[in-house]
């Protein structure tokens, strides 16, 4: 039988390890569930001067999305990290269950014709 | 007092100043002190988050202080260096607006003071970066980008406890009753500010209320807060050395070390 079920954000602990007992049944998971105060928590996406995508640097406490963005910028770009912020609230993210990675993951392993590996690039070509 | 003689920096200079020697170091104290006041909530913050952002809006104000010391030290020659300026000057040489040295109160007091502090200190570099004066005119045009961030970090904190619930709403009133009062002082002009606009070096700061007034307008009306009378009875002194007892229970926390163990490094 097929488990379906939407995972969020934080539904997993840090190890990744997926405690998914079936009495942990959260419809919508929040993940501002922390101690000291009810703001929620939103993940930062910083992109640096050299990158050309937005990676993601961490997570902060924000009462909204303006105050997130000026904490991601007081907390994550002090030492010249950034150029470019984004802000997401954690609980819009959707995860996959660490519990199914063997199905997930695993088919790719065998599969080495996917890899671009056999072209050669031109010079002009960049950012590959 | 003995000690005085001791001291790299001639009472003498302060008495009787050159006008560019004490604007510079009117400049740096106003910095100075309330980056001070803002670095007493380094570790007590109400979150993390924004003890780093107050933390870090210290470390811009002292920053520019220090950038003014080195000015000043460098007009008045002899022996004197920031430090000397910084670490041993006693109140009464103290140029800092009084707003600056007021207790840090709760957060909506925090918060408040430097919105009219940042307010005042956008519009006054925004007229330094031209000054005559080509190092008043640089240090202020380098300040001017970290303090739009002061004052727009400022403004949405007004906002969002003007705007918030009924116990930030009382918090952020009961800190303009206690506030606004200091607020006149910034356009008062000392001497030394009358004469540094004359010599086209400084900037006349009672050009500035107006607009001062009009920011403090738009933010308090979406704060949905009351502006105060702006013809108040407001309170002076600062500027010319006499300030309120704060000052010195600031500068015995500051200068401790250095009074103590006079050149110490570490």
């Amino acid at each position: 039988m097929i488990h379906i079920r939407k995972y969020y954000y934080g539904d997993f602990g840090e190890s990744g390890s997926g405690e998914t007992t079936t009495n942990n049944k959260k419809n919508i998971a929040p993940a501002n569930n922390t101690t000291g105060h009810d703001w929620p928590l939103w993940e930062v996406f910083i992109r640096s001067k050299q990158g050309l995508d937005h990676k993601h640097m961490g997570s902060l406490h924000a009462a909204d999305a303006q105050m997130a963005i000026e904490n991601a910028r007081d907390v994550y770009t002090r030492r010249m990290e950034g150029v470019s912020i984004w802000v997401v609230e954690s609980q819009h993210i959707h995860a996959s269950n660490p519990d199914e990675a063997e199905s997930l993951y695993d088919p790719a392993n065998d599969k080495a014709y996917r890899h671009p590996t056999f072209y050669d690039l031109p010079d002009e070509v960049k950012h590959m | 007092m003995e000690t005085n003689s001791k001291s790299p920096v001639s009472n003498s200079q302060f008495l009787i100043p050159n006008s560019l020697i004490t604007y510079t170091l009117h400049l740096a104290d106003n910095a100075l002190i309330l980056g001070h006041r803002d670095s007493e909530w380094c570790g007590h913050g109400p979150v993390l988050e924004q003890d780093i952002a107050i933390t870090n809006i210290s470390l811009d104000l002292i920053g520019q202080a220090r950038n003014f010391y080195q000015y000043a030290a460098q007009l008045t020659g002899e022996n004197a260096t920031e430090d000397t300026l910084a670490y041993l000057r006693d109140a009464r040489e103290f140029k800092n607006c009084l707003l600056a040295e007021l207790p840090n109160g709760d957060w909506a007091v925090t918060v408040l003071r430097q919105f009219f502090f940042s307010a005042y200190q956008y519009l006054l570099y925004q007229q330094l970066q031209h000054s005559s004066d080509t190092q008043l005119a640089a240090i202020a045009e380098k300040a001017l980008k970290e303090v739009t961030y002061h004052l727009r970090w400022s403004s949405e904190w007004v906002i969002r406890l003007g705007d918030g619930t009924s116990q930030s709403h009382q918090r952020i009133l009961n800190a303009i009753e206690d506030l606004w009062m200091f607020t006149g002082e910034l356009f008062k002009p000392a001497d030394y500010e009358m004469e540094a606009t004359s010599k086209g070096f400084g900037v006349n700061v009672e050009t500035l209320k107006k607009d001062w007034l009009q920011n403090v307008k738009t933010v308090f009306e979406e704060a949905t807060l009351p502006v105060p009378d702006e013809n108040a009875w407001m309170q002076t002194g600062g500027k010319t050395g006499r300030h309120t007892e704060h000052l010195g229970f600031i500068l015995a926390d500051m200068q401790f070390l250095q009074r103590t163990y006079p050149g110490c490094e570490w």
